[in-house]
């Protein structure tokens, strides 16, 4: 009901019996202000320890949302529901830290005074004069329990005279501000009411539960207008308590018209939607030039039994007519919908439209333009009326119109009425006779300049009109093409990297922002950076409010209700499956985002969750394909690898029990040749298991070049020279070209590759035919080629020929099919490439190429 | 020589046992006495006691990594060290030379290889009476004379490339990395400049080798150096 009357106490007795009971209960915050009965009352209570911070030097203490969290008791005693919390915590209001316990299924003992209701908090500000800066939202009430403490003004006085109120030193003041009798009366009648209601709304719920017939009326839903008029929050507090006692559904409605609005007023309107959807509204914004349309198109949508709007104040001719226009409308096309005309005083902001509203930023400089087109057709009119006099001065009037009209397409409502008015006044002075008077004579002049005088202003209006319509088209237009474009590029993004790139590009450059897209991992728990791509830098403390965001599925930071002292906004990625990651979005400007804005980010969001959970479905279908592809290719490994272990094994062990037969080794030459088996075999197997830890680094990317400068000569020597015993049965042919410059290279890999490349030559080739091997330099690209006169390779096998396992059908037995995707690793992991084709001739070629991009440089002595 | 005479003695420190057993069995039979560690604190102690006259050393042991072994031999003894490793580990041994290992060898290597590669570090290790002029093959270098002969006709060297051909010939038969040759020929800070001894061993392989392009003197080692062939 009001301070003083002992809610704290009541709170703490009811959680000591709950207490008594074994309900685990904590102390999440309760003030005592030092009275020692109250005091005595927290004995016993298990407390969790505040959380402390200082702001501008002032040492501030608050409930610890997250130990509380932690602590998970099932009872929290949290006093003075309608607590603005210090600066920098988490919520700006205490109720957001409860609305958070409750959330994580912990009840909440709390206490409010009446004032502190948002529905209520008028009618206290009219009653006691006080203004209440600390409210909550009466949907919070909606979800509470409410027990009524109450005692009598008189009591209540009395305790404040013992100083049972506030700290005594501080009681005085309060006392002179609010506490008078006539005040505490009201207060506590309201309080009783506001009860009341809830338990008869309490009783209606049950009759409905317990489908007991009754007098009660259902179905209603209400609809009240919100414009960006200051009277609008008054009008909404007056529909929730209508809705309150209906026990009806609501919506808060503002119809958009073309009209620009000035930046005061969309604030204003920003925060009447605000305190409608925070006081329960469903709010919907709609379009419409023509607002009794637009107001009745969603009432009807709605199913709207009654419509709240305000009352038109007559104060001015104008809005007189204005709003009598709009009142007689809505009542004659509502049909059967009630309308209730709320009376809203007038308060102390007054709309900021002055006398004469200037539209635009350059108006003076319209006003010149048309007066300045008035003065030259004024001229001209003279001209023509010295030139041609038979023409007559009525003829003039339609050369001022002709202007009127055309300026009516290029300046604003203003300067386009001052032209009308001007030319209808020069046409007069200087052409009506008699001249160079206002006087007019004749009757049809009379009623031509009158004449003149309305088309001018109806077809300056009618034009105006259609220019600004035309203008909001354009602007619904854009947003609607944004969108377009958003989703038209996101549905040619087939990477992650594209989807979060197009994200981070489409709503940076449409709100000048920085974004950062951070998703959730395969584990589930949001990603510790952003995305690649990402142009928003985060803090940990804006990575704090991200993963927030992700628990919570909020929107959170700058401009919202929670942790809003962030830098960036974060607004949750998800979808009806669930959340998939959070957009950290840091807008340019130091105002929240409008209404429009509001809308256009939320749709951008939601779309680029649609696309990235489909990739992530995609992604995941892919990695299922992988591990098939992966299976078969493992198997494939086992089958060739375990082939090619097995023969030089075989070899080996028949060649060494033969001998160890001392009647056979007898034989001459018998030694010799077991023994090159067995050498032959050894360097077989020794190759293999190269073969393997290359394809293995080649596959973990471990192929780290170490590029130096190398001689291809001296390279294509060098393994030619080591391979001499391999390749003995081959005429080797080498070619190398004069004047190639030192390449860099990892001589070791090159080495690998090129051995790779001459023992395949050698393997698929008849004994006794030519290998060329060859080393050249274009001006960019040196090329190392290997060519044999062999059967060539089939050309359907061309493209597969450098894949892992891939072997040539019709190849010969033996080998594993690794050596050429060693090849490629290799050369590419030089940052090079490898080509391969049949010779005109027959017979295989393999090129291996690699970059010259730079000279070697030297100083001094070189010769 | 004279190594049939005095036998001489030659440390395995390997941990493969297998490579251990066939070891001595070929050292032995190449007229060696032959001790073996397991790993490197045991191969350090056996260095201490035993004063080999070669050591073969594996570079992957258990308890420490086989080039710290080597710097702590070298910080009392200039024995000559062979140092085993496996392909693909060219940082080794590279690491490995530079850091005073005579020679290397790659696994797996016959054991013919290895008797000719202990024999030329071991021949290194003796101080040699002033070895003035140098012969192999059809190459005479006269280092008092500072003269350079190919098949008997006298050639013309820049200061640079006789400077490489001298490093050679001082280490003939020993492989010598790139960086120690650039440290030796153009100093300190040119150790980085492959290019430079890229160019140099071109021209210098065109005025000494019979045929350039198959170099039968100045040999490639792959990764690692060059080496000077013996015979």
């Amino acid at each position: 009901m009001a301070a003083g009357v002992g809610k704290t106490y009541a709170m703490l007795e009811a959680a000591r019996k709950q207490q008594s009971l074994g309900v685990d209960v904590v102390i999440g915050y309760v003030e005592t202000h030092g009275r020692k009965d109250t005091d005595a009352l927290t004995q016993g209570l298990p407390t969790i320890p505040r959380k402390l911070s200082e702001h501008r030097g002032v040492k501030l203490s608050e409930m610890d949302v997250d130990a509380v969290l932690a602590r998970k008791p099932k009872l929290a005693l949290v006093d003075e529901l309608a607590h603005t919390n210090a600066p920098g915590s988490r919520h700006p209001k205490r109720y957001q830290d409860i609305l958070e316990l409750l959330d994580a299924g912990i009840d909440v003992y709390t206490t409010l005074n009446v004032q502190h209701v948002e529905s209520r908090a008028h009618t206290v500000e009219e009653i006691t004069g006080s203004t209440m800066h600390e409210t909550i939202p009466d949907s919070v009430l909606d979800l509470a329990e409410i027990e009524l403490i109450d005692i009598s003004p008189d009591d209540l006085m009395r305790r404040l005279d013992e100083g049972k109120v506030y700290m005594p030193d501080r009681a005085a003041v309060a006392m002179v501000n609010f506490f008078r009798e006539g005040n505490l009366t009201a207060l506590r009648e309201m309080a009783l009411r506001l009860a009341a209601e809830r338990v008869g709304q309490d009783v209606r719920d049950y009759m409905q539960v317990m489908q007991i017939q009754g007098p009660w009326k259902t179905g209603h839903r209400l609809l009240v207008a919100v414009s960006a008029s200051p009277l609008s929050g008054q009008m909404i507090r007056w529909t929730r308590r209508l809705a309150d006692s209906l026990d009806a559904q609501w919506t808060a409605v503002h119809v958009e018209s073309s009209k620009a609005m000035s930046p005061v007023d969309e604030e204003r309107l920003t925060k009447n939607l605000a305190l409608a959807r925070e006081l329960g509204a469903e709010v919907i914004a709609t379009a419409d030039e023509d607002i009794v349309r637009g107001l009745l198109r969603v009432a009807r949508q709605q199913n709207a039994t009654q419509i709240v709007v305000g009352k038109p104040a007559y104060n001015g001719i104008r809005q007189f007519f204005a709003g009598g226009w709009f009142m007689r409308r809505l009542v004659a096309e509502s049909g059967d919908i009630d309308i209730h005309v709320v009376r809203a005083d007038k308060t102390d902001t007054p709309r900021e439209r002055p006398m004469f509203h200037i539209p635009e930023r350059v108006a003076w400089k319209q006003y010149l333009i048309a007066f300045g087109a008035v003065v030259a057709v004024t001229l001209l009119n003279w001209f023509i009326e010295y030139q041609f006099p038979s023409l007559g001065y009525r003829m003039l009037a339609l050369n001022y119109l002709l202007a009127v009209v055309l300026l009516a397409l290029f300046v604003g409502r203003g300067p386009m009425l001052m032209s009308a008015t001007v030319s209808a006044l020069f046409w007069d002075y200087f052409f009506v006779p008699p001249a160079f008077t206002l006087w007019i004579s004749q009757v049809d002049d009379a009623m031509m300049f009158g004449m003149y005088f309305v088309v001018a202003v109806v077809m300056g209006q009618l034009i105006a009109r259609f220019r600004s319509q035309e203008k909001a088209e354009r602007r619904r237009e854009e947003r609607t093409t944004a969108l377009y474009l958003l989703t038209r590029e996101l549905a040619d993004a087939v990477t992650m990297d594209q989807i979060v790139k197009v994200i981070v590009g489409h709503i940076g450059k449409l709100f000048e922002a920085d974004v950062a897209v951070i998703l959730a991992e395969a584990d589930g728990r949001l990603a510790l950076q952003p995305y690649a791509g990402s142009t928003l830098k985060l803090t940990e403390k804006e990575l704090s409010v991200a993963s927030w965001v992700f628990r919570h599925n909020q929107r959170a930071g700058q401009f919202t209700d929670n942790l809003p002292l962030s830098d960036a906004m974060h607004l949750p990625l998800s979808t009806a499956t669930g959340i998939l990651g959070v957009v950290g979005v840091r807008l340019p400007q130091t105002n929240p985002p409008n209404l429009e804005q509001n809308n256009l980010l939320e749709a951008f969001v939601r779309q680029a969750a649609l696309v990235i959970d489909r990739q992530r479905l995609h992604d995941a279908a892919q990695q299922t394909q992988l591990a098939a592809e992966s299976e078969r290719l493992s198997k494939t490994l086992l089958d060739s690898i375990s082939h090619e272990l097995r023969t030089p094994i075989a070899a080996i062990t028949s060649a060494a029990s033969a001998l160890g037969d001392k009647t056979l080794t007898a034989q001459p030459g018998f030694s010799d040749s077991l023994l090159n088996e067995i050498k032959e075999a050894v360097a077989r197997l020794n190759r293999l298991v190269g073969n393997l830890l290359d394809i293995t680094r080649v596959e973990s990317g471990h192929v780290k070049p170490k590029m130096d400068w190398c001689d291809a000569g001296d390279l294509v020597n060098v393994t030619v020279k080591s391979l001499r015993k391999e390749l003995t049965g081959h005429k080797v042919e080498t070619v190398i070209a004069p004047q190639i410059p030192l390449v860099r290279m990892d001589f070791v890999l090159m080495e690998q590759a090129l051995t790779n490349l001459l023992l395949n030559a050698a393997f698929h080739t008849a004994a006794g035919t030519a290998i060329q091997v060859s080393a050249r330099a274009d001006k960019d690209e040196l090329a190392l080629t290997v060519a044999d006169n062999g059967p060539g390779i089939p050309p359907e096998s061309l493209p597969k020929i450098f894949d892992k396992f891939y072997r040539a059908p019709g190849a010969l037995t033996g080998g594993t099919g690794l050596g050429l995707s060693i090849v490629k690793g290799f050369v590419e992991a030089q940052g090079g490439r490898v080509a391969a084709e049949n010779r005109p001739g027959g017979g295989a070629k393999f090129t291996l190429y690699l970059p010259v991009t730079e000279q070697p440089v030297f100083s001094g002595e070189t010769t | 020589m004279n190594e049939e005479k005095s036998q001489s003695v030659v440390l395995v420190i390997d941990d493969e046992v297998q490579i251990r057993r066939l070891l001595k069995i070929s050292l032995e039979a190449a007229g060696y006495k032959v001790y073996e560690a397991a790993n490197g604190q045991e191969g350090l102690a056996e260095a201490a006691q035993r004063r080999p006259d070669v050591v073969v050393l594996d570079l992957g042991l258990p308890d420490m990594d086989g080039v710290t072994v080597l710097k702590r031999l070298r910080e009392w003894s200039q024995v000559p060290v062979v140092v085993l490793s496996v392909r693909d580990r060219e940082d080794d041994k590279v690491a490995a030379l530079d850091n005073g290992a005579d020679d290397y060898l790659t696994k797996p290597f016959g054991t013919a290889e290895l008797l000719a590669r202990l024999r030329v570090a071991q021949r290194h290790a003796k101080p040699t009476a002033d070895m003035a002029v140098f012969k192999v093959g059809q190459l005479e270098v006269d280092l008092p004379a500072r003269l350079v002969k190919v098949n008997g006709q006298p050639v013309k060297l820049t200061a640079t490339e006789y400077a490489l051909l001298q490093l050679f010939v001082r280490h003939a038969g020993k492989v010598l990395t790139h960086r120690q040759i650039l440290k030796e020929v153009w100093g300190p800070t040119y150790t980085e400049q492959t290019h430079y001894l890229r160019v140099y061993m071109t021209h210098l392989r065109e005025k000494i080798e019979a045929n350039p392009s198959e170099p039968e003197l100045l040999v490639t080692e792959s990764g690692i150096g060059y080496r000077l062939m013996v015979k």
